[in-house]
């Protein structure tokens, strides 16, 4: 696995390829949610990708489906070279649960409540058998605790003994153990208090510099995801309606939803915020049908969903 | 759109407090979760004499027969239905062993005789058998309750976990089984095989398990979506692994909430069953037999009904109360309820 692993580095391919991504969830015979329709984009080795969009649109459903807690209803996920869209052979799934791993938004409920946070920590070598003796397992689990900003005094406590910003570390902890190729971070700053979001994004950043890890950053605040990503994707009622680097996206954007969302940050200058013109933005009356539109290039590294009469319309009103 | 307005410098960021502080507040350390439960469980002062009930109540069990000097099922023609006599006590003339006013001991010419709880219409010392009894009664509800635990949470964690087909399947079934008055499958099963304490338990057991199952399934269904078994499959837990590190340790409380409120239904249930006649055979004795040939004779001697009714309401009372205050400490939320 690893020599695979090495030589799909060596020939540049990217981290994670996702072509056409499709999770449809079957309500009943005639009703089928479709929470992401026909995704795609690639994250490369080393890359802070933003996923962002409004509650409901798909984000976390990506993350899910990337990782395989759900089996996708169609559409490739390439992993390190590796096809993990389908049935899984063992060494797949092997590569999954290692070099993959998850951040979950609400610190409470993503640690389990009966396990010490060593138990918690561990849980991903003890699985996996990634030590020798008790020694060195806690050894890995103080050097996780030490690195995310906890102290060894943690390791022995429950999970409700910590606060808020600290069970995140945890959590931060368990996916980093793993030494993950990515982590899906899937609104892992949305439940804390706005002075912790900033310590734990900065730690994110930091820990992508020292690993040189991917992050999938899924979120809905704009300002964090502009600070932490190099690439930005926005997804919409399940489609990636607009795509390309954190200044294409910020700078240029064109599709309305993009701007719509862009236009809600609030500013930090109350002159600007007084005047600020919200953008609003409804795709069923505005007549846009996703399913029509097709991937546009603006640029090399911009993409835009759209149908070339809403294209022409669109860039010639940014 | 003004690059600077959003974009955090390190500087500022920094501001808001450095990304790897080493935080200690050892003021939250030390209680683990059992230590916490065992304080809320004796802060509440109907648990803690519940508690003490239940224990008074299973030592006399286990050794007031041992102590005693009578048997339980020995016969004494000679000396049936004496009156309650407890040294000490006789001396302040209540329980002397007299009924209007003649000594009855005397009468049936055993002077040197103490039967505490008297005797009953053929002469066996009831004191013996009411704690026989209780013996007996606490032996089959533990055992019944047991394989409720046993059958009930195994088929919940089956239905919940795996969900499905199964599960659908395995609901039908409960309702069908929940569907026939679960008296009528006690009195058949009782009917068509040889009475005994294995029978009685697997009567209780045969309809007694299928509420713990709710119980667990339903604790299932909720934690296998939590983001813990989330997070626990993405690191590629197997499923055993999933329902006895998260699943099972999770379900711990509510198992031992169910666990005893069902105990006393069990012992309720029993001597129900003694009751309409479906109890231990004789000589044996259960609270539910005790109380039975008891009530043949309450009007004139109450005390052959009324002694083990105690005893079976202090305990069931107990088991209730425990229930309760073990409600409150394990799963705080439901204490409104
Ligand atoms: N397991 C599921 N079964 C059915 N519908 C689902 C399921 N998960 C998500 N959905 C639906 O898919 C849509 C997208 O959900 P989600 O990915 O959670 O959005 P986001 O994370 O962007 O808020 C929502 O409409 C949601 O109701
Ligand atoms: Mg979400």
């Amino acid at each position: 696995m690893n020599a695979q692993t090495e030589r799909a580095e060596r020939a540049g391919q990217p981290l994670l390829e996702v072509e056409g991504l499709r999770q449809h969830f079957r309500m009943s015979r005639h009703y089928t949610v479709k929470a992401v329709d026909d995704v795609s984009f690639t994250i490369h080795r080393g890359e802070i990708f933003g996923l962002v969009g409004e509650s409901g649109s798909g984000k976390s459903t990506t993350g899910r489906s990337i990782i395989r807690l759900y089996t996708p209803t169609a559409g490739r996920i390439r992993f390190c070279g590796q096809d993990v869209s389908g049935r899984l052979t063992a060494q797949q799934t092997l590569l999954l649960r290692t070099r993959m791993q998850m951040i979950f938004q609400d610190p409470i409920a993503s640690l389990n409540p009966r396990e010490k946070v060593i138990d918690i920590i561990a849980e991903g070598i003890d699985i996996h058998h990634m030590y020798e003796s008790r020694a060195q397992r806690r050894d890995m689990v103080l050097a996780m605790l030490r690195k995310v900003g906890l102290a060894p005094e943690h390791a022995d406590r429950y999970p409700h003994q910590l606060s808020g910003g600290q069970r995140q570390r945890v959590g931060i902890a368990r996916a980093l153990i793993m030494k993950p190729d990515l982590i899906i971070a899937d609104e892992a700053i949305s439940a804390l208090d706005v002075s912790i979001q900033a310590q734990v994004v900065n730690l994110l950043k930091q820990i992508q510099q020292e690993t040189g890890c991917a992050i999938l950053f899924i979120a809905h605040d704009l300002s964090m995801v502009r600070y932490i990503s190099d690439t930005i994707g926005v997804l919409h009622l399940g489609h990636l309606v607009e795509l390309g680097t954190t200044q294409d996206v910020f700078e240029h954007a064109v599709h309305p939803y993009t701007r719509a969302l862009l236009s809600a940050i609030p500013r930090p200058n109350p002159l600007l915020e007084r005047d600020r013109p919200i953008e609003s933005y409804d795709c069923r009356a505005a007549g846009v049908d996703y399913t029509k539109g097709t991937l546009h290039h603006l640029s090399d590294t911009h993409l835009l969903l759209a149908t070339d009469e809403e294209r022409d319309r669109w860039t010639r009103g940014a | 759109m003004d690059k600077q307005e959003l974009r955090l410098t390190p500087e500022e960021a920094r501001l808001t407090g450095l990304s790897r502080e080493e935080y200690t507040d050892s003021n939250f350390a030390g209680h683990s979760y059992l230590h916490e439960i065992l304080i809320t469980l004796f802060s509440n002062r109907a648990t803690a004499i519940s508690l003490a009930c239940i224990a008074v109540i299973v030592l006399m069990a286990i050794f007031a027969p041992i102590l005693s000097p009578y048997s339980y099922r020995e016969v004494h023609s000679e000396a049936t239905n004496l009156p309650m006599r407890i040294p000490g006590l006789e001396k302040l003339g209540i329980f002397d062993g007299t009924r209007a006013g003649v000594d009855q001991y005397e009468r049936h010419g055993v002077p040197d005789e103490y039967h505490y709880f008297g005797t009953d219409n053929l002469g066996r010392d009831i004191w013996t058998r009411v704690w026989t009894g209780t013996r007996i009664s606490l032996l089959i509800a533990l055992l019944a309750v047991a394989l409720d635990v046993l059958i009930g949470v195994t088929y919940g964690m089956i239905a919940g976990f795996f969900g499905g087909r199964a599960d659908l399947i395995m609901q039908r079934v409960i309702e069908v089984l929940t569907g026939i008055p679960n008296l009528i499958i006690m009195m058949l099963l009782l009917l068509v095989m040889e009475p005994g304490i294995p029978t009685i338990c697997l009567a209780l057991a045969i309809t007694g398990w299928v509420n713990m199952s709710r119980i667990v399934r339903a604790q299932v269904l909720r934690i296998k979506g939590s983001e813990y078994v989330l997070a626990s499959r993405t690191l590629g837990s197997p499923a055993m692994r999933i329902i006895l590190r998260k699943i099972l340790p999770n379900t711990m409380g509510q198992i031992i909430i169910t666990f005893m409120f069902s105990v006393p239904n069990a012992i309720f249930f029993e001597a129900f069953l003694a009751f309409i006649g479906l109890g231990v055979p004789i000589p044996m004795a259960s609270l539910g037999t005790l109380i039975n040939d008891g009530y043949k004779s309450a009007m004139l001697y109450p005390y052959q009904v009324l002694l083990p009714a105690a005893v079976l309401s202090v305990l069931m009372l107990s088991f209730n109360l425990l229930g309760d205050g073990l409600r409150d400490a394990i799963d705080p939320q439901m204490r409104s309820m």
